[in-house]
């Protein structure tokens, strides 16, 4: 087999690596995740006049120096020493040319790592129309590497990349330049280098330095077997402290001066300068105003929740009478066999329909987010929002994903990968769950109507409501405090958020977005979804009854209520078969650990069946509670029944009070698997579904069971 | 050293509009560390675009380019106003 060489796209984020990705992979591209971490391997075939290359979009990197883990998992791509990974042939390393100085810092970190580059330098079109250019011919030659000029959106100079990656693979020389740094460092540098490769260690030059400069600089573990050579690095660092050389931040000052050196030497100024700039910073003064910026935001983000939450109904709607019309297409064909009969429809057909019903969101909200991304105005929100999500430990970027969660949960948890870093993401998906989502209003709204409205009148029933609206947001608050501060660990670093200027968004790349997001959801998180509805499908459905028992659960059923209609007494067999369930037994297992909450089993059970989806509490709750007393009344009618059923000793089953309990444990617990599978595909690891699943139940449990309790000292029956 | 002073301050006293430079780095921890690699380096000037709505964080314009800090995570630098 031929070997297909592998570049890799690196660069500073902001400098246009992703949309300069598209172009050059178009769909071709395959996303999953790296194996053990949470960061997204995103690669694609990128075809060459001559040849096929395989190319790995690397995240965006202000530092080869890693800090957080996604850093590391992004140094360790370019290094290959990721499990699975190779190390790259090839690098393009992406510098945006209106900002030079800062990517020339990157990119002198990456020269010293020994890979061969081509670099393309992105964002020209911008700095010409501030009225600037770049001598290409002297920076091409002052970093020692070929350069290519690009235009992001209009693909222009992408042909010119091509040819420029195919010359250098076969081709492959790795730039060398001087950086500046002390002649003293530097030769002692190139000495301490010779005598590590003696005793079989290959380090390169920029390690070495960094091992002397730095004695806490992991490097220097590698020298542990030899104690001679500690001995000599710090030699070196001693003597170099003596000549007044040794200086704090050597390392990156004199990177800065020489990548000041060069942008100096490339860039021209031109007669009128600062010409984006101005129209960013015009914008701006509205957009970031503390009034009207405020104002635009709230605006932007009412369009983004209504687009989500009421614009995405009717696409959801559709899918779901879409699987409705097949179900009833399909049902009759396979009456002969109930059980595939049964499998088919509410198992299978439910499970794929309950799970595309989530696409529809999905995409709006990535629509959205591609969009604010791409022109710069998500940057600008976090800007905004920092200080209000700052001081618990998230950051201004956690708005969206957390206001979506709102909506649902599903694609909230997706869009947690608008934070760049990992603690915050995952702190950020642990709590959207709380958000209250739309899938929790059938259940309000069915308890609010047979419990709260009757008693106390409309304004507290909007009351209740609104209230349970924000149980979840006020939990969330002192819990991500504390998972900030115990659960999630790793090294923090300062926030850090670039205002780029403004620009349109690039078309390509929100559609790209929206198709990889929603392909990736289908795919990944869709087929557990699946998986699971089909397992709980089983539970609510075996052991089935046998004939003697429905005979004499429909005749105990019409000795009591005569005048019972035929369906009437099929509801009657549906719900002791529920009962008789795996699920059902096991509701009736765990209905002590629930009587402190005032649940009985059937409210069990129905939590139970419900953990598919929220939602389908309401239908389950339905079937277990249709009652023989509304039998001869025709259709059995939700609330009513609710409210006439009694615990076995005659007292109702629901007070106002099991009501509010019930309404928190659903606000607060984690009963949505969909929200579980996202969550197992966003972090790649089961452990921090299960983390949430325990401890939103634990919430949920400790605040029915607060409800109930505390109702009973005010002396509520 | 240079710039030592009764006109040292930390980035909590930068007003929007001012000019300003870094003084000295403070500590040579990690975060720190991240600061100087965005091109914050002792010697580099400034300017202070704006603070957001709620105080924080501060928008500046070093290097070319626009960066937001939050006041309390640049604890370590000295900085200076430059005329």
């Amino acid at each position: 087999m031929t070997h297909i060489p592998l570049i890799a796209l690196v660069g500073n984020p902001n400098a246009g690596k992703t949309t300069l990705f598209n172009s050059l992979t178009g769909s071709f591209q395959k996303v999953g995740n790296f194996p053990g971490v949470t960061v997204e391997k995103v690669s694609g075939t990128l075809k060459l006049d001559s040849m096929s290359v395989e190319c790995i979009d690397v995240p965006g990197l202000y530092s080869l120096a890693a800090v957080s883990e996604d850093e590391r998992v992004a140094v360790e791509v370019i290094n290959g020493t990721l499990e699975g990974t190779s190390r790259p042939d090839l690098l393009v390393c992406v510098l945006d040319a209106t900002n030079l100085e800062r990517n020339l810092y990157f990119f002198s970190q990456l020269a010293e790592a020994g890979y061969p580059i081509v670099v393309a330098l992105t964002m020209i079109d911008r700095l010409e129309q501030a009225g600037k250019s770049v001598d290409l011919p002297k920076m091409s030659n002052l970093i020692s590497v070929d350069i290519v000029p690009m235009v992001g959106h209009k693909d222009k100079g992408l042909q010119d990349l091509k040819d420029a990656i195919e010359r250098n693979l076969s081709n492959l020389r790795v730039p060398a330049f001087d950086i500046g740094f002390p002649t003293a460092l530097e030769t002692r540098v190139a000495s301490l280098r010779e005598r590590v490769a003696r005793v079989g260690i290959d380090f390169n030059k920029a390690d070495i330095r960094k091992a002397i400069l730095d004695p806490e600089d992991p490097f220097n573990r590698f020298l542990d077997d030899f104690p001679e050579m500690h001995a000599a690095f710090q030699d070196a660092r001693d003597q170099l402290g003596k000549e007044g050389i040794l200086k704090p931040a050597l390392e990156v000052t004199s990177r800065y001066q020489w990548a000041s050196v060069v942008t100096r030497a490339v860039i021209k100024e031109g007669e009128s300068t600062k010409e984006t700039r101005s129209v960013t910073d015009r914008i701006d003064l509205v957009l970031t105003h503390r009034v009207f910026g405020l104002i635009v935001f709230v605006a932007m983000m009412y369009l983004v929740f209504q687009s989500i939450y009421t614009f995405a109904q009717p696409l959801m709607n559709g899918i779901k009478d879409g699987f409705g019309w097949i179900a009833g297409e399909v049902s009759p064909h396979l009456s002969g066999v109930p059980v595939i009969q049964s499998l088919v429809v509410d198992g299978i057909l439910g499970g794929v329909g309950g799970m595309l019903a989530f696409l529809p969101q999905i995409l709006i909200l990535f629509l959205f987010i591609a969009i604010l991304e791409g022109t710069g105005y998500l940057a600008r929100a976090a800007f905004l929002m920092d200080r209000l999500f700052g001081w618990c430990g998230l950051n201004g970027r956690a708005f969206i994903p957390l206001l979506s969660s709102f909506a649902c949960a599903i694609p909230g948890i997706m869009a947690a990968r608008v934070m760049p870093d990992r603690n915050s993401r995952l702190a950020t998906i642990l709590v959207a769950p709380l958000m209250s989502c739309s899938a929790r209003l059938p259940v309000y709204l069915v308890l609010i109507s047979a419990f709260i409205q009757p008693k106390f009148g409309s304004l507290w029933a909007g009351f209740a409501l609104f209230a349970m609206h924000l149980v979840g947001l006020f939990v969330a608050i002192p819990i991500v405090w504390f998972l900030n501060r115990k659960v999630i660990k790793g090294k923090r670093l300062p926030f850090l958020l670039e205002l780029p200027p403004y620009q349109w968004p690039k078309w390509r790349d929100v559609w790209i977005a929206m198709y990889f997001r929603g392909k990736i959801f289908v795919k990944t998180a869709g087929t557990i979804i699946v998986f699971m509805s089909i397992l709980i499908w089983g539970l609510s459905y075996f052991p089935r009854l046998t004939a003697n028992e429905t005979n004499a659960v429909s005749q105990a059923y019409s000795t009591k209520f005569p005048s019972a209609s035929k369906d009437d007494v099929s509801q009657e067999i549906s719900r002791a078969q529920l009962a008789n369930s795996i699920l059902g037994r096991f509701g009736k297992a765990i209905e002590p650990a629930f009587i402190p909450a005032g649940f009985d089993w059937r409210i069990t059970t129905s939590i139970l069946s419900a953990f598919p989806a929220r939602e389908t509490v309401v239908p389950s709750l339905a079937i277990i509670f249709s009652l023989g007393g509304n039998a001869d009344k025709g259709s059995p009618d939700l609330a009513k029944s609710l409210s006439e059923a009694t615990w076995p000793d005659g007292r109702p089953l629901f007070t106002a009070w099991t009501a509010v309990g019930l309404m928190v444990f659903f606000a607060l617990c984690a009963q949505c698997m969909a929200t579980l599978a996202t969550v197992k595909r966003e972090t790649n690891s089961w452990k921090w579904p299960l983390f949430m699943f325990t401890y939103m139940t634990a919430l949920a449990y400790i605040g029915a069971v607060l409800v109930q309790q505390v109702s009973h000292l005010f002396g509520a029956k | 050293m240079a710039g030592v002073g009764t006109l040292d301050m930390s980035f909590t006293k930068l007003r929007k509009g001012m000019h300003a430079r870094v003084v000295s780095i403070g500590d040579d921890s990690t975060e720190m560390t991240r600061l100087l690699e965005m091109g914050l380096t002792v010697g580099t000037t400034f300017h202070v675009i704006k603070v957001a709505p709620f105080g924080d964080p501060v928008e500046i314009d070093l290097r070319g380019y626009r960066l937001c800090l939050r006041k309390n995570e640049t604890k370590g630098f000295e900085v200076e106003p430059v005329e």
